[in-house]
């Protein structure tokens, strides 16, 4: 596993289906009483986010205090940040005080990438610009396989904003090493001009596309999409692209529909579909923190500034959770 | 002119040619050929090294007035002399802009006071940059400064019929319009090269179409009014086809390239590090071998560094809040080595009228570009070809330290340059 989590090419099909399991055997554990482990204690879990994002802040904060890490949360707002604090100037700021880990959300693409050269702990990134949201992929991932068994062959389609999509990209690159079939749709001026070098299918009937999917996951249409001409009006994006009763009926009966969220009811998705039985929107949230935690375990647990394994989990990152790890796991309570 | 010291350069390879003495006097090169002697000269011996007239920039950011955190006239020229410069064009976006004739007259002479290399400032095309009026370029003209190459660098001159009086309202006295070809609205937030990259990278596209379409629109205008066009930082294969049929025409149209954009590409975006950050944008390998391939057959007239110096803070940011921009003046000899001559495109007489005779002529500087025989004035560069070292901007005169080709090994080293007889440089180092 890299030091750092910044694209969804990071991680090899071993990193990332060890990422699943563990996420797995702690998702297990989430239905004890005490959900509580010791794992990451003493260690500092900076969340810096640059954009408002409570969702995500909150599942990193809470996969963070699972693993008794100090959570440190640092806002854009009302901190030096808007006073004109330079990213770098932040970074070694967070060095100084002895950050393990930065899990970072941020507008500009690239910026992880770039803090990851200032800071010596780990860099998680949590959403930049319209680049990657690496552990929304995996947490997607993670739900699909839950849902449907498996995730090699598995024909997943992606419906909307691809060229201004994080999670779009972060899927793409996740699901093509696992082994799925993923094929975008979207209005061509939505899509990058390059999207045929990608390693996925490109169409732009929805209807078409259905019949065949396992999985349809919708993207959120920005409002600010909306008055740039990438497509004429909302209601003609909705009827083209929107994911409606009717249209969800030409899917094959095992199959799932997710959303990142926030959504937008009535245009990418009907409110009849996201409450569907189909829809795997609020266990994505669930599972969102069991991925988390597991990507926190993984790229601290095996790095202990005593030198020791992390205290409570045997087996520390050299694999997958063992009996003997889960049995650690069990004393830890 | 001073010059009561002459100098006796011994056994330099004059451009592609043979090997011969030179006497510099009075700021006069005043005899060329082998076997030559002169009592009392300073000797300097160039065997093995490269004679080439001093280098001409049709394209330099000097920011002074407004930004000296980043460069000064003083700091800027002495880089440009370390590389073997001895004229470069002061660029007008400066605060002020150079956009009246009292601010040209200011750059033109603190150029002089400097002394390193001629400084010839560009006038703007419109008041304050700003794309609505035209500014004073008959008064720009007529000053001290004789400006004659006019542009909004930074900026693109938008507006078709700004643009169409423009090149009209020069003729009167043999100026030329420098366009920076940007479609504006096609590159609204526009980051880096609009590819294969900037899909992956989530960084906003910058179609190459948004600068074809200018350069198409422009070589009409000019040709329809029978004026003068010169295209700057051409970074695109179809950028070099649109000038090549404008040239085929015969129209008055002119174009350069960047040391950056024939030596490095857009892949190098995926540092995210906002040194690679430039605009135009770095293309992509297609581009830069036809960009080469325009060069080596004259459909570019000259290379120009579009030198762009800016202070740490401005770079070391996120990608999409950084400065675009690359210094260049240092390392402008040493890349067309090695995109151009090691490769084989050009050999060292075409360097010297890429990066001499061409760009001296469109910028109409009558005393620099000339060839290196007697009478001519002495204007050079003395260059090391067998040299090779890292690029260390540490090393750099300039007052910036943006250069893209840190850490990068390149051929040769500038050894000597002479302003009208005057050593500027000597054994690689500022002569004064």
């Amino acid at each position: 596993m890299k030091r750092h989590l910044i694209s969804a090419a990071d991680l090899s099909r071993d990193d990332a289906l060890l990422i699943l399991d563990t996420a797995e055997e702690l998702a297990q554990m989430a239905d004890r009483p005490i959900r509580k482990l010791p794992t990451l204690r003493g260690r500092t879990v900076v969340n810096l986010f640059y954009e408002d994002s409570t969702r995500t802040r909150i599942s990193f904060e809470a996969a963070a205090k699972r693993l008794s890490a100090d959570v440190i949360n640092f806002s854009a707002k009302g901190s030096s940040v808007a006073k004109g604090e330079s990213l770098k100037d932040t970074a070694l700021t967070l060095e100084a005080m002895g950050a393990d880990a930065v899990v970072i959300r941020h507008q500009a693409s690239g910026a992880p990438h770039r803090l990851a050269g200032w800071v010596r702990g780990s860099v998680i990134n949590a959403g930049d610009g319209t680049h990657e949201h690496p552990t929304q992929a995996l947490l997607d991932a993670f739900t699909m396989r839950r849902r449907l068994g498996r995730l090699d062959g598995l024909r997943v389609t992606i419906v909307g904003d691809v060229l201004h999509s994080r999670v779009a990209r972060s899927n793409v690159l996740l699901l093509r090493t696992l082994g799925a079939e993923v094929t975008l749709v979207a209005p061509p001026t939505l899509l990058p001009v390059a999207v045929s070098a990608w390693p996925c299918e490109v169409a732009y009937d929805l209807s078409a596309a259905l019949p065949k999917a396992d999985v349809v996951m919708m993207l959120r249409v920005q409002a600010e999409r909306m008055n740039a001409a990438y497509f004429p009006t909302v209601r003609e994006y909705s009827r083209r692209y929107g994911l409606d009763a009717a249209r969800m009926a030409l899917l094959p009966e095992h199959a799932i529909v997710m959303h990142p969220g926030p959504m937008n009811r009535g245009v990418e998705i009907a409110a009849e579909v996201a409450d569907s039985h189909r829809s795997t929107i609020v266990e994505q949230v669930a599972n969102g923190v069991s991925v988390r935690m597991a990507v926190l375990y993984l790229m601290l647990g095996g790095a202990d500034p005593g030198g020791g394994a992390p205290t409570g989990v045997a087996a520390g990152a050299a694999g997958a959770i063992s009996p003997e790890s889960t049995g650690a796991l069990e004393v830890a309570r | 002119m001073s010059g009561s010291q002459s100098w006796l350069i011994r056994g330099a390879q004059v451009c592609a040619g043979g090997i011969a003495d030179l006497i510099l006097t009075d700021g006069l090169i005043q005899e060329a050929g082998p076997g030559l002697s002169s009592a009392g000269a300073q000797v300097l011996d160039a065997v093995g090294l490269i004679a080439l007239p001093g280098l001409v920039d049709l394209h330099t950011h000097l920011r002074e007035p407004g930004r000296e955190d980043a460069e000064t006239v003083s700091t800027g020229t002495q880089a440009a002399a370390l590389g073997g410069f001895t004229a470069v064009h002061a660029m007008a976006n400066t605060n002020p802009v150079a956009d009246t004739a009292g601010v040209v007259e200011q750059i033109w002479r603190l150029g002089g006071q400097a002394g390193h290399c001629d400084v010839q400032p560009v006038g703007a095309v419109t008041s304050g940059l700003e794309g609505r009026q035209l500014a004073e370029l008959g008064a720009m003209a007529d000053s001290a400064a004789r400006v004659r190459v006019f542009s909004d660098d930074g900026r693109c001159v938008s507006d078709a019929v700004l643009m169409r009086r423009a090149l009209e309202y020069v003729k009167a006295f043999g100026g030329v319009i420098a366009q920076h070809a940007q479609e504006t609205r096609l590159t609204d937030g526009a980051q880096m090269n609009e590819g294969e990259m900037s899909g992956l990278l989530g960084l906003t596209g910058w179609p190459a179409v948004a600068e074809e379409a200018i350069i198409a629109r422009d070589c009409l205008l000019a040709a329809h009014v029978g004026s003068a066009l010169h295209v700057c930082h051409v970074s695109t294969a179809g950028s070099v086809e649109i000038i090549r049929w404008a040239k085929s025409k015969g129209w008055r149209v002119t174009a350069e390239v960047t040391p950056h954009h024939l030596l490095l590409t857009d892949e190098l975006a995926a540092s995210y590090d906002p040194v690679y950050k430039v605009n135009p944008p770095l293309r992509t390998a297609a581009d830069v071998e036809a960009l080469r391939a325009g060069l080596a057959d004259g459909i570019i007239d000259c290379v120009a560094t579009d030198h762009a110096p800016h202070p740490v803070e401005d770079k070391e940011t996120e990608w999409q809040v950084a400065a675009f921009g690359m210094t260049g003046l240092e390392t402008a000899l040493r890349v067309v080595h090695a995109a151009m001559v090691e490769t084989g495109l050009l050999d060292w007489a075409g360097v010297a009228n890429r990066m001499s005779a061409r760009p001296a002529a469109i910028g109409q500087l009558d005393q620099h570009g000339r060839p290196l025989e007697a009478g001519s004035p002495a204007n050079l560069v003395l260059y090391d070809p067998a040299a090779r070292s890292v690029v260390d901007p540490a090393q750099h005169a300039s007052r910036s330290r943006n250069t893209p080709f840190t850490g990068m090994e390149l051929p040769g080293q500038v050894h000597a340059t002479f302003l009208r007889g005057e050593p500027t440089v000597l054994d690689g180092k500022l002569a004064r």
